[in-house]
């Protein structure tokens, strides 16, 4: 089995992974919602971080705890965790970021037996010089909770090592990404977006190796498609691999994205610079932002645009999560952005599930009107 | 049809005085800048009268703003069009779209003429969901400075207080320095800490009006509330409104004690735990039709409003301003001010964590005695709506009734009236109460 095929089995069976492992390490795993949640930590721990993920299935558990409006994503999400699919994690965290996803953390924590709960208070000032000092005061605390709960001191020797683990992660999966700006890429764009999420939901020891892998065998990768057309992806959660594998069978390969399960997840990597908590306070202040903590276009902006660039893309999707305010805000701001660099943009409103012939219809239409742009 | 005890009633004695003072806060909306005031955005939940430090100023709050829009639907419609046509969603809050559609018409609604152009955009940042956003797209539109405090440390129940509130005072004292640089003033520090003890006095007493319903008749009903309420959310910081509170407050006392009711078929008693739907006010006028009295809203007990919650003991009492409770300091320069308002903030019930927050629904409901809850799922607000099922269902399990609808608070194409009056009449027949006859 090469290593995207068992990124893609991970996936499938996500859960039972996680129950694999803490068998096989006598171990305990922790669910985080959230991308802010500082995995470094998590895993110096000793317990296995696994980001919590909807299943895209169409439900009716959530209505009456979450109101329809909250964000699909964070409303599946919930759903797991209502029916049981997450009874195997001993503790549940996440940073503070948007409210959709704190009402499924304030519904997880009273509703779903997950015997260890923990918020923390993400500084969201993040322009602030005050921030990265209460971002360390929070991990302190965090710290504190996770030794009581796993009976295990945290040291600076685990930090140190699990920042070195997920840094390899990060320039592992970014030389990934470096193959995509070939003009025939070798990896689409699913099967990229199924190495990143499994980065979220694997041991990352196995996952840095099977990436490692994958590096060795991208060079003479050829695929039997058509590459078509070179997209973005742009948006907030997004996990739905079985539509972009859809749409990439259009005639297009998504070369790049912006979204919080794929590069904006892991692209900062810890810089060693001072203590190791320090240095992860400031990747988490710093990091790839997300509208919902930052209050400015640019810093965002800037790296979208950049990225667009580098790796040459003809046009990109929006896609917005229903009713996630702060990415709807930035959508008209972008739009305009990548029109004023003559990239034409298709925007998609995702709900838990999709309309895939719609869908389907609209990038077909989006990519003949790039075609014939490009004629 | 049935009828009832009939309570006497009058008009408030400060009712004119209150529309005069309400008149010259909205006048100074309008004109305070062409004055020589700066003019400075933000939301309603700012303790704006930090801003006194700097000089004479107004402080536009969008929220108050948008539902002055979003009251007078002839406005408000093609606002929110106009706001559309942007390519902005239409799911996102009521009250910044109506304020950002005359922005982008250029038409400032306590006027008629241009949108004014604000010297800076100064505010803390009390909705994840989209607060910031909406003052970085003014602060982008109108090419203006922004700065906000990130201070909603209610959303956290675990870990170090003391490290959040140390963070949210620096952040205040940094943003003075800020101010001093954009606007080149230099900033008085007695006149910050005068504007915020007025700030902090004005909340307590409109927290103890809010309280002063809890008597039987209610002395004032939700529909005249809200028509005061400027004075205390847009003039907080004025001696002149706790003069005009206080007046407010010994009336009110005075009325409790000759029982004067607000509605005098008062026969069942509702409240609220959000704003109401503005461009449907009359819904209040139209219940009392069947004897029932709104006697408060718990988001403007505790947003431009403080109360005291006593958890322990099912309470709750009139707050005590900061600098006059135990172990707090007197402020005596912008360092200590900072740190106040930081702590207050903290304290605040506007700060109250869900699970905190389910306890003070009860303690309110019990403080108004009230007979049911009145629930407005709000599509145009997600942090006040994302648990109402959730609040709804553990004040259901505590024997509290609730009517629930539908609608939006600030965009009057997105509330069924007649069905809306309808679930409310239904629920009202279910509890026993029908419409009073008129003789």
């Amino acid at each position: 089995m090469g290593a995207i095929e068992k990124f893609q089995e991970v996936l499938a069976t996500r859960h039972q992974y996680a129950q694999d492992w803490k068998k096989k390490h006598n171990g305990k795993v922790i669910g985080w919602l959230c991308s802010y949640s500082p995995v470094e930590i998590m895993y110096a721990s000793g317990m296995l971080p696994v980001r919590i993920l909807g299943s895209h299935e169409v439900q009716d558990v959530t209505d009456r705890y979450l109101f329809p409006t909250v964000c699909p994503f964070s409303r599946d999400a919930l759903a797991q965790g209502l029916k049981g699919r997450y009874n195997y994690l001993d503790g549940i965290t996440m940073a503070r970021t948007c409210s959709h996803v704190q009402g499924t953390y304030d519904n997880w924590k009273n509703y779903v037996p997950t015997p260890f709960k923990y918020y923390i208070w993400q500084p969201n000032h993040v322009q602030s010089p005050r921030a990265i000092p209460l971002m360390v005061r929070e991990y302190k605390g965090f710290i504190a909770a996770l030794e009581k709960f796993t009976g295990k001191k945290i040291t600076d020797e685990a930090l140190n090592k699990a920042i070195e683990l997920y840094n390899k992660n990060r320039r592992l999966m970014k030389q990934v990404y470096e193959f995509r700006k070939q003009e025939v890429p070798p990896i689409t764009g699913a099967e990229c977006m199924e190495m990143v999420v499994a980065s979220q939901l694997m041991d990352l020891a196995e996952h840095n190796k099977l990436l490692e892998e994958l590096l060795k065998e991208l060079p003479n990768r050829k695929l039997d498609r058509n590459h078509g057309l070179r997209l973005m992806m742009i948006g907030s959660e997004m996990d739905d691999i079985v539509f972009v594998r859809m749409m990439e069978e259009l005639g297009c390969t998504v070369v790049i994205d912006e979204h919080c399960t794929g590069s904006r997840y892991f692209w900062d990597e810890v810089k060693l610079e001072k203590d190791p908590l320090t240095d992860i306070a400031a990747r988490y202040v710093n990091r790839w932002v997300c509208p919902a903590v930052s209050a400015e276009f640019k810093p965002r902006f800037d790296r979208v645009l950049e990225h667009a660039k580098n790796w040459k893309v003809q046009g990109a999707l929006v896609y917005q999560q229903k009713f996630c305010d702060p990415h709807e805000f930035d959508i008209p701001h972008l739009i305009k952005m990548f029109k004023e660099n003559n990239i034409p943009t298709l925007v998609l409103e995702f709900d838990v599930t999709i309309p895939f012939g719609q869908f389907r219809t609209r990038i077909e239409a989006f990519l003949e009107m790039l075609e014939l742009e490009l004629v | 049809m049935t009828t009832g005890t009939k309570y006497k009633t009058a008009p408030l004695k400060c009712w004119q005085k209150g529309k005069e003072l309400r008149l010259e806060a909205y006048r100074d909306l309008a004109t305070g800048h062409e004055q020589g005031k700066l003019l400075v955005l933000g939301c309603a939940a700012t303790p704006y009268g930090m801003l006194a430090g700097l000089g004479d100023f107004v402080f536009l709050a969008g929220e108050p703003y948008g539902a002055s829009v979003a009251a007078d639907p002839p406005v408000s419609i093609p606002a929110m069009e106009t706001y559309e046509a942007k390519g902005y969603a239409r799911d996102m809050c009521g009250y910044m779209r109506n304020f950002l559609g005359t922005m982008f018409q250029d038409k400032y609604y306590f006027t008629g003429g241009p949108f004014p152009k604000f010297d800076f955009a100064w505010s803390v940042r009390h909705c994840p969901a989209g607060h910031p956003k909406w003052h970085q797209i003014v602060s982008e539109y109108q090419g203006i400075p922004m700065n906000y405090i990130d201070d909603e440390t209610m959303l956290a129940i675990d870990g170090d207080q003391e490290a959040r509130i140390e963070y949210v005072a620096g952040q205040y004292l940094d943003s003075i320095e800020w101010m001093e640089k954009i606007t080149k003033r230099k900033y008085d520090d007695e006149k910050g800490i005068e504007a915020m003890r007025n700030y902090f006095i004005n909340e307590a007493l409109w927290g103890e009006i809010n309280l002063l319903n809890g008597a039987i008749p209610a002395p004032i009903d939700i529909k005249s509330m809200f028509a005061l309420m400027p004075i205390s959310m847009l003039r907080r910081h004025e001696k002149v409104a706790i003069e005009f509170l206080t007046e407010l407050r010994d009336e009110l006392k005075d009325r409790i004690g000759s029982n004067i009711a607000a509605v005098p078929n008062e026969r069942y008693r509702m409240c609220m735990l959000t704003p109401p739907p503005w461009s449907f006010l009359k819904v209040f006028r139209y219940l009392e039709n069947f004897g029932v009295v709104f006697v408060g809203t718990y988001v403007y007990l505790i947003n431009s409003g403080e109360v005291k919650f006593l958890y322990d003991e099912g309470k709750v009492v009139p707050a005590t301003p900061p600098e006059k409770r135990p172990g707090w300091k007197t402020m005596k320069n912008r360092e200590d001010l900072c740190r106040t308002v930081a702590r207050w903030r903290a304290e605040h019930p506007f700060q109250s964590h869900l699970d905190t927050r389910k306890k003070e629904y009860v303690i309110m409901f019990k403080h108004w005695k009230a007979n049911a809850y009145l629930l407005l799922i709000n599509r145009g607000c997600v942090p006040m709506t994302t648990s109402m099922y959730d609040f709804q269902r553990d004040l259901n399990k505590q024997g509290i009734p609730t009517a629930m609808f539908e609608g939006n608070f600030a965009d009057c194409r997105d509330i069924d009236e007649t069905g809306v009056l309808d679930r409310l009449e239904t629920f009202l027949e279910g509890q026993g109460i029908q419409k009073i006859q008129e003789i």
